[in-house]
C-alpha cells in the first residue's frame, strides 16, 4: 500500500499519468478471494483421491482423508491394476482399460469421419430433406437413451453384434452423431461459401472438396471433435453394461464393480487408486487440450 | 454474335421469387454490369449464370450451348469472389492450377497457363507464398488469375472490389478495365457501386426485385433514365424530383412554378397530367448565368457542404427538397439567396403512377 | 439442346445422398423408429420377452402405483430443481467473477471445469468417500471437538438424494461456467462503455441490461441442464446404487433395472415413455421459442 500513498494523497498532487489500481483493493480481495475459495473445493476431490491412493489401509483407518500421506505406497495402485476384484475374477483394472481402449479407437475414429461427412454434405450439398433429417437428429439428442436402448438390443441381435464390441462401437457411433454432426455442419457453415463456389467453378466434386479443400481447413475442429469423442466414449457406462458382456466391460463398468462389489473388506485406498486410473485417461485429454476441451464443449451448447 | 443468353429466367426460393422472367442477352467481348441495391437478385442472377444455383425456370446459353443443367466447370465461365475464395492451405501456384488439374490437364500446359496468366498479373513474385501472406489487392489478382488461366470465353465478377479500401478500389478498377480491354473476353460484373458500373461498364443494367429496370449505355442511363427508380439510383447526389402537373400549353406546373417543356425530349410527343420531374443537382446553373437559362427561380441556401472539388447546396423550392451541386470555387454561405437556373433539355419527367419515362 | 444431360431428380446430388445415409438411417430408424417401438410397446404385456399384446394403460397405472417409481420421480424433481438453481446461479456468479478481466483466468477456468472431463462413475466414487461418515467429513469434523456434529447425506434416506446432487452440482458447474461466460463474451462491449458512462453500478448493469441480454445463453443453459438431469442414471448407481434401500432410486434406473434385471419389460417402457414425455414438455416450449424467435429475427 505505501507505494500507492503518495500518488493517492489528496495534498494538492496533479492526478497525472496512469490511474492508479491497488492490487490490494477491497474489490480484487472480494473477486480472488471468493475464486481461490471455489478453486480449492473444486480441487479438494481430487487432491483427496490422489492422497487417499497413495496411503496404506492402517493409515486411512487412524487418520483423515484430507492429511498427505505419512508414508508413501503405490501397492494401491499396482493392486488397483492388476489383482481388484470384480466378484470372482481378480485381474484387476487393466482388462477394463484394454477394453475401453478396443472401444474408443474405433468407435471415436468412425464416428467422426462419419458425422464430418454429414455435416460436410450438410453444409454444403443440401438436398431436398436434408433439414428434415438434421432436425430429427437434433431432437433425437435430446431423446432419454432409455427410450431407445432396448430396441436396439433387439437389432444388435438381428446383425448378431449383441455383447460384442463391434456392436457397442455402433453404439457408440450412433449416439455421438447429433452431437458431432451439429458441431461439423455448424464448422463447415462457417468456412466462407464463395470457397466452396470457387472450387465447383474449378472442377472439384463432392469428394474432391471434402478432401481437397475442406478437411485440410479443418484440423482444429477434428481436435475438438476427437476430445469430445475420446471423453465421451471413455466415460460411458450406460451403453458399456448394456451392451457388452463381462469379458469385454469398459473400465467404467469394471470400476464400478470393483468398488461396488459388497464381498470383502473393503480397500479405500485401492478403490481410489482405480477411480484414479480411470479418470487419468480424461484428466489428461483435458489438461493437454485446454481451449480446444473448452470449444469441444462449447460447440456442442450454441444453436445449429 | 451473343455470348450469354438468358431467357425467361425465373428462380424461386420457396414462395419467394428472386428472379422474374428474366430476359438478358450479353454480346461477345461486352462488359456488362449487373448493378442495384443490396437484395435486387443481381448476385442471384450471377450464381445462376455459374451454375451455382439451380434455375426454376427458363434458359442459360453460352456461347450458343445451353448449359442450363451442365456443371459450372463444365460451362466455360471463370469467377471472382467478393472475399476473394482463395485456398488457404494452397500456394498462389496451387490455386491457379488446381481448377487446371481437376480437368485432368497435362502438366506443361498447366505450367504455360499459370506462367502467362502471373505474368498478365504482375504476380510471378507471389507464386509461391500462400493466400495468408498477401495484401488485399495482391489477393484480388490471384483470384483473378484463377479465372485467367481457365482460359475460358466469359468471366464472372461478383463484386470483386468490395472488400478494398477506396484507394485500391480506384486502382483495381482500372486494371480490370485494361485487362478487358487486352483480353477481349465477355465480362459480367456485379456491384453496387455506380461510380464501378458507369466507368467499366459497356451496358448497365439495373436491377430491382429480381427485374432488369434498365439495360443501356452508362451515357444513356445517366441521360435517359427509363423510370423513376433508376433516375434516382443513378447519380450523387440523387436526383431533384418535383411532383406536379403538365397542363395543355406542355408546361409543367408545380406550385407557382412553370417549366416550358417544348424543347424536352418527349418519347411519344405529348404527354399531360399528373407527373414527376426529376433535374440533376449538377445540371443546375447559379448566379449571373442562371437568369439566361430557359427557367429560372429563388431559392435561399439551407445547408453548404463543401468537397474540395465541389459544393452541395441544400434548399427547398415549392414546397420539394432541392440539391445543387456547383464547382467547389463558389462561395456559397447558408442562408445566401441563389438564383437557381435549370434547362428542360436536361429534365427528364416520370408519369406520376408507372413511373416509367415520358 | 446439345451439352447438358438432363438431370434426374434423385441422381442429382447424389454423392451428398450417399454420404448423408448414415445420418438418414440414425434418424428414421435410431430416433423416430426405436421411440415409436418403445412407445407402442408400452402398451404391450411384454414381460421377459417384447410380444404385441396390448393391455391398454395398464403399465402406466402400475407404474404411478408403484413406490419405487413414485420415489423415483420425487428424487428427480429434488435433484432436478436443485441442480437447475444452483447450476444457473452459481454457474452465473462464477462466470461473471471470471469475466472481470482478472489475472489467471485460465487457471480459475481449468480447476473449475475438470470435473466435467471425468465421467459420473469416478465423480460418484470420490464423493462417495468424501461423504463416508466414518472417514470423510463428518468424521473430520467430530475429530475437531464438535463430537455431534452430523453429515451424513449417503446413509440418510431423506436427504439422500442431496448428497448426490452436491456430486452433480461438482461435475456440472464447471460446463455452465463456460456456457455462461462464452454469453457473457459474447454481449457488445459498448454495451458496458454505456453503462459506465451513464454511471450504472455494474450489479445493476448486470441485473437489468446484461442478463436479459443472455436470455439465449439461459436457454441454452436450461435446456442443457435439463437433458442431463433426465437421464441422471450412472451418478446414482455409482454413489448410492439407489440406497440406502430405494431412497434415492431415479427413473433412468427404474427403467434399467425394470428392462435388465427383473424381465419386466412393460413397465420399462412404459417408464422410459413417461421420461420422454417430461423431456418434451421441456423441449416443445424451447424449440417453438427458439423457432418463433428465429422467423421474427429475419
Amino acid at each position: 500500500m505505501a507505494n500507492n500513498a503518495k500518488t493517492i494523497s489528496a495534498s494538492g498532487v496533479e492526478p497525472r499519468g496512469p490511474k492508479p489500481r491497488p492490487m490490494l483493493s477491497p474489490r480484487n480481495i472480494m473477486i480472488y478471494g471468493t475464486l481461490f475459495i471455489v478453486a480449492i473445493y473444486y480441487a479438494l476431490p481430487l487432491y483427496v483421491m490422489v492422497v487417499t491412493s497413495l496411503k496404506g489401509m492402517p493409515e486411512i483407518r487412524l487418520g483423515n482423508i484430507f492429511a498427505p500421506p505419512v508414508e508413501v505406497t503405490f501397492e494401491p495402485w499396482v493392486k488397483a491394476w492388476a489383482e481388484a476384484c470384480t466378484g470372482l475374477n481378480c485381474n484387476g483394472l487393466s482388462q477394463g482399460f484394454w477394453n475401453s481402449v478396443k472401444i474408443l479407437i474405433p468407435s471415436a475414429a468412425l464416428s467422426i469421419l462419419i458425422a464430418s461427412i454429414n455435416g460436410y454434405a450438410l453444409a454444403n450439398w443440401k438436398f431436398k430433406g436434408s433439414e428434415v433429417f438434421f432436425t430429427i437428429l437434433i431432437f433425437g439428442a435430446f431423446v432419454p437413451y432409455q427410450v431407445i436402448i432396448y430396441p436396439i438390443v433387439i437389432i444388435l441381435r438381428e446383425l448378431n453384434l449383441f455383447g460384442k464390441l463391434g456392436g457397442l462401437v455402433m453404439v457408440h457411433v450412433i449416439f455421438g452423431m447429433p452431437i458431432l454432426t451439429l458441431l461439423f455442419r455448424n464448422y463447415f457453415t462457417s468456412l466462407p461459401e464463395e470457397l466452396f463456389k470457387a472450387a465447383r467453378v474449378d472442377g472439384a466434386g463432392f469428394w474432391g472438396i471434402y478432401f481437397r479443400i475442406m478437411l485440410p481447413m479443418s484440423l482444429p475442429i477434428f481436435v475438438v471433435a476427437l476430445i469430445l469423442q475420446v471423453t465421451g466414449i471413455w466415460n460411458d457406462f450406460l451403453f458399456g453394461v448394456i451392451y457388452t458382456k463381462p469379458d469385454n466391460y469398459p473400465m467404467t463398468v469394471q470400476l464400478n464393480n470393483i468398488v461396488n462389489s459388497v464381498q470383502g473388506v473393503k480397500e479405500y485406498n485401492v478403490n481410489m487408486a482405480a477411480t484414479m486410473l480411470t479418470g487419468i485417461v480424461p484428466l489428461i485429454i483435458y489438461f493437454a487440450s485446454g481451449k480446444l476441451f473448452v470449444r469441444g464443449i462449447a460447440a456442442g451448447a450454441v444453436k445449429g | 454474335m451473343t455470348s450469354v443468353s438468358i431467357q425467361n429466367l425465373d428462380l424461386n426460393f420457396g414462395s419467394v421469387n428472386v428472379l422474374k422472367q428474366l430476359n438478358l442477352s450479353i454480346e461477345e467481348g461486352e462488359f456488362l454490369v449487373l448493378l442495384g441495391a443490396s437484395g435486387c437478385g443481381k448476385s442471384t442472377l450471377l450464381n445462376c449464370i455459374a451454375g451455382l444455383l439451380d434455375v426454376s425456370d427458363g434458359q442459360i446459353f453460352i456461347n450458343g450451348k445451353n448449359v442450363t443443367w451442365a456443371e459450372p466447370s463444365e460451362r466455360g465461365i471463370g469467377m471472382v469472389f467478393q472475399s476473394y475464395a482463395l485456398y488457404p492451405q494452397m500456394t498462389v501456384k496451387g490455386n491457379l492450377s488446381f481448377g487446371l488439374k481437376n480437368a485432368r490437364m497435362p502438366k506443361q500446359e498447366i505450367e504455360a497457363r499459370v506462367a502467362r496468366a502471373a505474368e498478365i498479373l504482375q504476380i510471378e513474385p507471389l507464386l509461391d507464398r500462400k493466400p495468408g501472406a498477401l495484401s488485399g489487392g495482391q489477393r484480388q489478382r490471384v483470384a483473378i488469375g484463377r479465372a485467367l488461366v481457365r482460359d475460358v470465353d466469359v468471366f464472372l465478377f461478383d463484386e470483386p472490389l468490395s472488400n478494398l479500401d477506396a484507394k485500391l478500389r480506384a486502382e483495381l478498377r482500372v486494371e480490370i478495365k485494361r485487362l478487358h480491354q487486352k483480353l477481349g473476353n465477355t465480362m459480367i460484373y456485379v456491384t453496387h457501386d455506380q461510380v464501378e458500373a458507369m466507368t467499366l461498364a459497356d451496358r448497365i443494367a439495373i436491377m430491382r426485385g429480381g427485374l432488369v429496370q434498365q439495360l443501356a449505355s452508362p451515357d444513356e442511363i445517366y441521360n435517359r433514365p427509363a423510370n423513376k427508380y433508376v433516375a434516382d439510383f443513378i447519380g450523387s447526389p440523387a436526383m431533384n424530383f418535383f411532383e406536379g402537373q403538365i397542363d395543355a400549353d406542355g408546361k409543367f406546373n408545380v406550385g407557382k412554378l412553370t417549366i416550358d417543356l417544348k424543347n424536352y425530349d418527349f418519347a411519344d410527343g405529348t404527354a399531360k397530367g399528373e407527373h414527376w420531374l426529376g433535374y440533376r443537382p449538377e445540371h443546375v446553373v447559379l448566379g449571373e448565368a442562371a437568369l439566361s437559362m430557359p427557367v429560372h427561380v429563388e431559392a435561399v441556401a439551407d445547408i453548404v457542404e463543401p468537397m474540395g472539388s465541389d459544393t452541395l447546396i441544400w434548399t427547398k423550392i415549392e414546397g420539394h427538397d432541392f440539391r445543387i451541386r456547383t464547382d467547389g470555387q463558389q462561395k456559397v454561405a447558408a442562408g445566401d439567396r441563389l438564383v437557381v437556373g435549370m434547362d428542360p433539355r436536361f429534365a427528364s419527367i416520370f408519369d406520376k403512377t408507372t413511373e416509367e419515362r415520358v | 439442346m446439345a451439352g447438358a444431360k438432363q438431370p434426374v431428380r434423385i441422381l442429382r446430388n447424389l454423392n451428398a445422398k450417399i454420404a448423408a445415409l448414415p445420418m438418414i438411417a440414425t434418424a428414421l430408424v435410431i430416433f423416430v423408429g426405436c421411440t415409436v417401438w418403445t412407445i407402442v410397446h408400452s402398451f404391450t404385456k411384454s414381460r421377459l420377452l417384447p410380444k404385441l399384446e396390448f393391455v391398454g394403460f395398464d403399465q402406466y397405472e402400475r407404474l404411478w402405483s408403484t413406490r419405487r417409481w413414485l420415489i423415483s420421480i420425487e428424487n428427480l424433481a429434488y435433484y432436478g430443481i436443485g441442480s437447475l438453481v444452483f447450476s444457473l446461479t452459481i454457474g452465473f456468479l462464477l462466470a461473471a467473477l471470471l469475466d472481470q478481466k482478472i489475472r489467471f483466468e485460465n487457471t480459475f477456468r481449468t480447476i473449475i471445469l475438470y470435473p466435467f472431463a471425468l465421467s459420473f462413475i469416478v465423480t460418484g466414487l470420490v464423493w462417495q468417500w468424501i461423504l463416508n461418515p466414518e472417514f470423510g467429513i463428518q468424521h473430520i469434523v467430530r475429530s475437531l471437538g464438535f463430537e455431534s456434529f452430523v453429515f451424513d447425506p449417503l446413509y440418510t434416506p431423506d436427504i439422500v438424494i442431496f448428497g448426490v446432487l452436491i456430486a452433480g452440482l461438482w461435475q456440472g458447474t464447471g460446463f455452465i461456467m463456460v456456457i455462461m461466460l462464452s454469453g457473457l463474451r459474447g454481449i457488445d462491449g459498448e454495451i458496458w462503455k454505456a453503462a459506465r458512462i451513464d454511471g450504472i453500478p455494474k450489479w445493476k448493469t448486470y441485473l437489468f441490461i446484461v442478463i436479459p441480454m443472455m436470455r439465449p445463453t439461459f436457454v441454452t443453459a436450461l435446456v442443457l441442464i435439463s437433458a442431463g438431469i433426465i437421464k441422471v442414471y450412472d451418478l446414482v448407481v455409482a454413489q448410492t446404487n439407489g440406497g440406502p434401500g430405494i431412497a434415492s432410486e431415479v427413473p433412468a434406473k427404474y427403467v434399467y433395472d425394470a428392462m435388465f434385471r427383473s424381465q419386466n419389460l412393460g413397465q420399462g417402457f412404459a417408464a422410459s415413455t413417461m421420461m420422454l414425455l417430461s423431456v418434451l414438455v421441456v423441449l416443445i416450449p424451447w424449440a417453438y421459442l427458439e423457432f418463433g424467435g428465429r422467423k421474427n429475427g429475419k
